[in-house]
C-alpha cells in the first residue's frame, strides 16, 4: 500500500512537470509570447519594451527554470491585468469553482448511480428504459445549450431561479444541473453495465450457493465490486468539471475559474491564463492521486500490487 | 438409506433461439455418504441438474417444468423442488455446499478468504463473529492450507489454483453438509493438484460421512473415488450403475464409448481407442426418439420410434437402451 | 403418462415460446433499430452537408435587414420564405443550419482522421517497439490524457486564433492519444495471443502481417472509438464557437450561431434554438450509432454489454 502510494505520488509529480513544460512552451508556440500578450494594436517600442521587462529576451532555458522555480516555490507569475499575483486570483474564485463542481458531481451521483443500479438489477424494466433514456440525453445534449433554455424558461419567464451570479443558495441549482447532466448520464451507462457484469460472475453463483440471503449478496458482493469502476470515473469527471466548467459558468456568469479564465482570455492576460492552466491541473492531478488511493482502498488487487 | 431421491427432473431454457430441452427426465438416488460421479459430455445436463435443484439456474431464462427431490435429514424429508426460496437458501450451504469447476472466479476477488468462508458459517449456525473466525481457522487447517491464521486475512488473488479450490471445498464443508456437490472440481487444475484434490476429498468423505455428487466428463478420475456412476447424454440418464459393474460390463453403447475414449493400460480385451462419431444431440429440438440413436452403430427402428425408458439390467444397474449389447440382439421389454 | 405429461407441456411451451421470441425479437429490433435510427440520422446531416448549396434556399451570409428577426414559419409573425426564421442580421436560419453542418462534420471527420491516424501510428510504435520508446510515448499520452482537456483546447484556440485549420489541428492533435492508446493495447493483446507470432514463423512479411492480422482487429474498437470521438468533437467545437473562440465569426458554424444567438436570448430564443438542436441531432445520432457499432464490432464489449 505504501509502495503504491509512494509510486503514485512519484508519477504525479512527474506529471506536473510535465504540465508547467506544456504550459510554458504552449504560450510559445505563436512564436512570440510578447506580441501575444500585448493588445494588436501596440506599437512596436510597446512590444519591445514589454518583452524586456517580462524577459522573454532571454535564452529559453533559463526563462523556463526561472519559470519552474517560481512555481516550486508558490509564484505562480503576476496577472498583467490585476497587476497582482495570479495565484491569488486564482485561489480567490476557486471556492466557486469548487461548490459548482461539487454539487454538480453530487447531482450526477444521487441520480445516475440509483437509476444504474436499478436498470442494473432489472434490465428491460420502465426504471431501466428511463434511465437509458436520460443516459443518452445527457451525453448528446449540448448543456451549455441545454443551461440557456433552462435559464430562459426558470429565470426569465417562470422568475422561479436566479438566472445569473452566485448570490443565494438557488443560484447553484441551474448550473450544477447542466454541468452534471453528462456525468450522470455516463455513471448511469457504467453502473448498469457493472451491475450486469457483476451480476453474472462465478463468485455470485457461489454467494447463492452459500444460501446468502439476496440483500447480502448485492451490498457485500456485488455493490463492492461495481464500486471499483465508479470510483475511478467519479474521481475523473470532477476533475474534468473543475478544469471543464469554463462554458457553464460563463453562461451563467458563475464567479468561478472558468469564468477567470474567459475572461483572462478577452484581456490576453496570458500569465494569469497560465496560472489557471497549471493550478486546475493540479487539481486534476490531485484528484487523480486520491482517487486512485480510494480505489486501492476498495481493491486489493490494486493494495498489494498484483 | 437415500439423503437425496430425484425424480423425472425437467427443466428448460427459453432463450431468443428457442427451447433449450436441457434435463429431460432425470431420476436418480444418493445413499448417505456416497459418491455418486455424473459423467456426460459438455452439454449433456449435469451441472443444470444439480444445478435445477438447488434453484441456482437463472430464471428467467431457465425453468424447472417438473419432477421432485425429496431431500432427507434426521428432521424429515422435503421436496426441494418445492420449497420456498427462503427454505431453500437454508439448505443451500447449510446441509448441502458447492464446489465448482474454476476456483480463480468462483471466489470474489476483493474480499478476503476468511470472510467468505465465515459469512458462511454465520449465515446457517448461530454463532458470533469470534467463533465463525475460529472455526474458519480450523477449517482452513482442515483442507490443508497451512499457516491458516495467517491465511485467514489473505486475498484469493494471493492464492494458487489448487490452494483456492481448497477454500472453496472449505466453505462447501464448512456446515457439515449431508451432501457435497462438486460440478468438475478438478477440471481447471493442474495434473498433480488434481490428484490432491481428490485426495482431500476421499478423505473429507471418511472424515464427515458426507455423500458426494462428483460432476465431472473425466471417466478416469471416477475409478478411484466413486460409489456408482451415472453417465447422462442429452439431459437424460443413459446409465447408472455401481462403478466396478459399470467398467467392467457397460450396458449402453454411449458408456461403452466413453469408456473406449478412455486410454486404458489394464486392458484385458484390446478395445480400440475411440472418439465417440457424430456430436451430441442439438437440445433445442424436442426428441421422440433415443437421442443417442443417430450416433449409435447398434440402433435399430425401435430407438427411432420412442424414448427407451431406464431398464433394470442387473442388481442396481439399469440403461436407457433397446439393445442388449451382450447378447447382441434387441432386448425383450414391452 | 410421465413423457405424456411432458409431451403436453411442451405443446403449451409452443405458444409460450413464440410470445417469448415475440418479446425478445422486439428488444432486439429495437437495439437494432436503435442503430438505423442513429446511422439514419447521421446520414441527413451529412446530405444536408454534402448538398447544402441545393437544400438552402439563401445566401448563409446574405443578410436583408428589413427581414431581421424573423420567428418561425409557424409563429404568428413568421413567414414559409424563412421556415426557421432569421437572425439579427435577416440572415436565413435554415441556410445557415444546413452550412453549420458542414463546419460540424469537416471539424470532426477531418479532425478525427488526423487524430486516429497520429493516435495509429504512435501506438503501433509503442506497442511493437516496447522499451523505452513505449514508456516515453506513455508518459506523453498519459499527462495528455490527465490533463483538464477542455480547458487545454480553450487556452490554445485562445492563443491560435480563430480559423478553421487551427480548431481541426488542436482536435486531431489533442485527441490523438485515446487513439494511441486503444491501438497499443490492441497490439500488445495481439501479441500475446500468439497468432501474429504463428504467422511470422509462416513466413509472411511485415506488410502482410499489418494488413491482414493486425488492421482487421483494430478496426473495429477504433471504428466505434472514432464514431464516439466524433460525436465529441462537433461538440466541443460548438461549445468553442459558443465561447468565440473557434471559426472566424463570419462563418456558419454552429457554435458562432449560438453564440450570436445568445445575446438575444430573451427576445429572440430562437435564434439559439435550432444550432443547439443541431448538435443535439448530430450527437444522438453518433451517440446510437457508436453504441450500435460497439455491440456488433467488438465482442469483449458485446460480453459485457448483454
Amino acid at each position: 500500500m505504501q509502495r503504491y502510494f509512494l509510486t503514485r505520488v512519484g508519477q504525479s509529480l512527474l506529471l506536473l512537470i510535465g504540465v508547467l513544460v506544456l504550459v510554458f512552451f504552449l504560450v510559445r508556440i505563436t512564436g512570440d509570447p510578447a506580441r501575444l500578450m500585448m493588445p494588436r494594436e501596440a506599437s512596436a517600442a510597446a512590444v519591445e519594451a514589454f518583452r524586456e521587462e517580462m524577459g522573454f529576451n532571454r535564452p529559453l532555458l533559463v526563462q523556463f527554470g526561472d519559470y519552474f522555480l517560481g512555481v516550486l516555490q508558490g509564484d505562480f507569475g503576476r496577472s498583467l491585468h490585476f497587476k497582482s499575483p495570479a495565484l491569488d486570483l486564482v485561489l480567490q474564485r476557486l471556492p466557486a469553482t469548487v461548490h459548482l463542481a461539487a454539487t454538480a458531481i453530487l447531482f450526477a451521483m444521487l441520480v445516475g448511480v440509483p437509476l444504474g443500479l436499478v436498470g442494473g438489477f432489472n434490465p428491460g424494466s420502465a426504471v431501466d428504459s428511463v434511465g437509458r433514456l436520460l443516459a443518452l440525453l445527457g451525453q448528446s445534449i449540448p448543456n451549455f445549450w441545454l443551461g440557456l433554455l433552462l435559464m430562459l424558461l426558470f429565470a426569465v419567464r417562470l422568475g422561479l431561479l436566479p438566472s445569473f451570479g452566485r448570490d443565494e443558495w438557488r443560484s447553484v441549482i441551474l448550473p450544477a444541473f447542466v454541468l452534471g447532466l453528462p456525468t450522470m448520464g455516463q455513471l448511469v451507462r457504467l453502473t448498469r453495465s457493472a451491475v450486469l457484469e457483476v451480476r453474472g460472475e462465478d463468485f455470485i453463483r457461489t454467494a447463492h450457493s452459500k444460501g446468502l440471503e439476496p440483500g447480502i449478496i448485492y451490498t457485500k458482493h456485488v455493490l463492492r465490486n461495481v464500486a471499483i469502476p465508479l470510483v475511478s470515473v467519479i474521481g475523473v469527471q470532477f476533475g474534468y468539471m473543475l478544469g471543464g466548467s469554463i462554458i457553464i459558468e460563463t453562461v451563467f456568469a458563475w464567479p468561478g475559474i472558468g469564468q477567470l479564465l474567459e475572461q483572462a482570455i478577452g484581456w490576453r492576460d496570458y500569465p494569469l491564463v497560465m496560472a489557471i492552466a497549471v493550478f486546475t491541473s493540479l487539481a486534476v492531478l490531485t484528484i487523480n492521486l486520491l482517487t486512485d488511493v480510494a480505489y486501492a482502498v476498495i481493491d486489493p488487487r490494486i493494495r498489494y500490487g498484483h | 438409506m437415500s439423503v437425496l431421491e430425484v425424480k423425472d427432473l425437467v427443466t428448460k431454457f427459453y432463450t431468443l433461439d428457442g427451447v433449450v430441452h436441457a434435463v429431460n427426465g432425470v431420476s436418480f438416488d444418493l445413499e448417505e455418504g456416497e459418491t455418486l460421479a455424473i459423467v456426460g459430455e459438455s452439454g449433456s445436463g449435469k451441472s443444470v441438474t444439480m444445478m435445477s435443484l438447488l434453484g441456482l439456474i437463472p430464471t428467467p431464462p431457465g425453468k424447472i417444468e417438473s419432477g421432485e427431490a425429496i431431500f432427507t435429514t434426521p428432521e424429515g424429508s422435503r421436496d426441494l423442488l418445492q420449497m420456498s426460496v427462503h427454505d431453500l437458501r437454508d439448505v443451500r450451504g447449510g446441509q448441502i455446499g458447492f464446489v465448482f469447476q474454476d476456483p480463480i472466479s468462483t471466489l470474489n476477488p476483493i474480499l478476503t478468504i476468511g470472510e467468505q468462508i465465515a459469512e458462511t458459517l454465520t449465515k446457517h449456525l448461530s454463532i458470533t463473529r469470534e467463533q465463525a473466525r475460529q472455526r474458519t481457522i480450523k477449517l482452513l487447517s482442515s483442507v490443508g492450507i497451512p499457516d491458516p491464521e495467517l491465511r485467514y486475512k489473505s486475498y484469493p488473488f494471493q492464492f494458487s489454483g489448487g490452494m483456492r479450490q481448497r477454500v472453496v471445498i472449505a466453505i462447501a464443508i464448512s456446515c457439515t453438509p449431508k451432501i457435497i456437490i462438486a460440478d468438475e472440481p478438478t477440471t481447471a487444475l493442474d495434473v498433480t493438484v488434481q490428484a490432491q484434490i481428490v485426495e482431500l476429498f476421499r478423505r473429507l468423505r471418511e472424515d464427515l460421512g458426507v455423500a458426494v455428487i462428483w460432476i465431472t466428463h473425466d471417466l478416469g478420475v471416477v475409478a478411484g473415488l466413486a460409489d456408482r456412476v451415472l453417465v447422462m447424454y442429452g439431459g437424460r440418464v443413459a446409465e447408472i450403475a455401481q462403478v466396478d459393474d459399470l467398467y467392467e460390463s457397460p450396458q449402453h453403447p454411449y458408456t461403452v464409448g466413453l469408456l473406449g475414449a478412455l486410454p486404458r493400460i489394464d486392458a484385458r480385451e484390446s478395445r480400440r481407442l475411440v472418439s465417440i462419431q457424430g456430436s451430441p444431440p442439438d437440445l433445442l429440438i424436442p426428441l421422440e426418439h433415443c437421442p443417442f440413436a443417430w450416433r449409435c452403430e447398434y440402433a435399430f427402428e425401435r430407438c427411432w420410434e420412442e424414448i427407451p425408458p431406464l431398464i433394470p439390467v442387473a442388481v442396481r444397474h439399469q440403461a436407457a437402451c433397446f439393445y442388449n449389447l451382450e447378447e447382441g440382439r434387441p432386448r425383450d421389454v414391452q | 403418462m410421465a413423457t405424456r405429461q411432458i409431451a403436453a407441456d411442451s405443446m403449451l411451451d409452443v405458444e409460450r415460446t413464440l410470445w417469448d421470441r415475440i418479446v425478445y425479437a422486439g428488444r432486439f429490433l429495437w437495439r437494432d433499430r436503435s442503430g438505423t435510427v442513429g446511422l439514419v440520422m447521421f446520414l441527413v446531416v451529412v446530405f444536408a452537408a454534402v448538398f447544402a448549396p441545393l437544400i438552402a434556399p439563401y445566401d448563409p451570409l446574405g443578410q436583408d435587414l428589413r427581414a431581421a428577426k424573423m420567428p418561425p414559419a409557424w409563429s404568428a409573425e413568421g413567414s414559409w420564405a424563412h421556415p426557421l426564421g432569421t437572425d439579427n442580421l435577416g440572415r436565413d436560419l435554415f441556410s445557415r443550419l444546413i452550412y453549420g453542418a458542414r463546419v460540424s462534420l469537416t471539424v470532426g471527420f477531418v479532425g478525427v482522421l488526423i487524430a486516429a491516424g497520429l493516435g495509429m501510428v504512435f501506438g503501433a510504435i509503442a506497442g511493437y517497439g516496447g522499451g523505452r520508446v513505449d514508456t516515453f510515448i506513455m508518459a506523453v499520452v498519459n499527462l495528455v490524457l490527465s490533463l483538464p482537456y477542455l480547458l487545454f483546447v480553450v487556452v490554445i484556440a485562445s492563443m491560435l486564433g480563430r480559423s478553421l485549420i487551427n480548431v481541426i489541428l488542436i482536435f486531431g492533435i489533442t485527441d490523438a492519444p485515446i487513439f494511441a492508446r486503444v491501438t497499443r493495447g490492441e497490439v500488445l493483446r495481439m501479441r500475446e495471443s500468439g497468432y501474429v507470432e504463428s504467422a511470422i514463423s509462416a513466413g509472411a512479411g511485415t506488410g502482410r502481417i499489418i494488413f491482414d492480422h493486425i488492421m482487421p482487429n483494430l478496426i473495429g474498437p477504433l471504428l466505434t472509438l472514432a464514431t464516439f470521438e466524433m460525436s465529441r468533437m462537433i461538440f466541443y467545437e460548438a461549445g468553442l464557437g459558443f465561447l468565440g473562440l473557434s471559426v472566424p465569426p463570419s462563418v456558419p458554424s454552429w457554435g458562432n450561431m449560438l453564440d450570436a444567438g445568445r445575446k438575444y436570448l430573451t427576445s429572440y430564443p430562437w435564434i439559439a434554438l435550432w444550432p443547439g438542436l443541431a448538435i443535439m441531432w448530430t450527437s444522438l445520432g453518433m451517440n446510437l450509432l457508436g453504441d450500435w457499432l460497439r455491440d456488433v464490432l467488438d465482442p469483449r464489449l458485446r460480453r459485457s454489454r448483454k
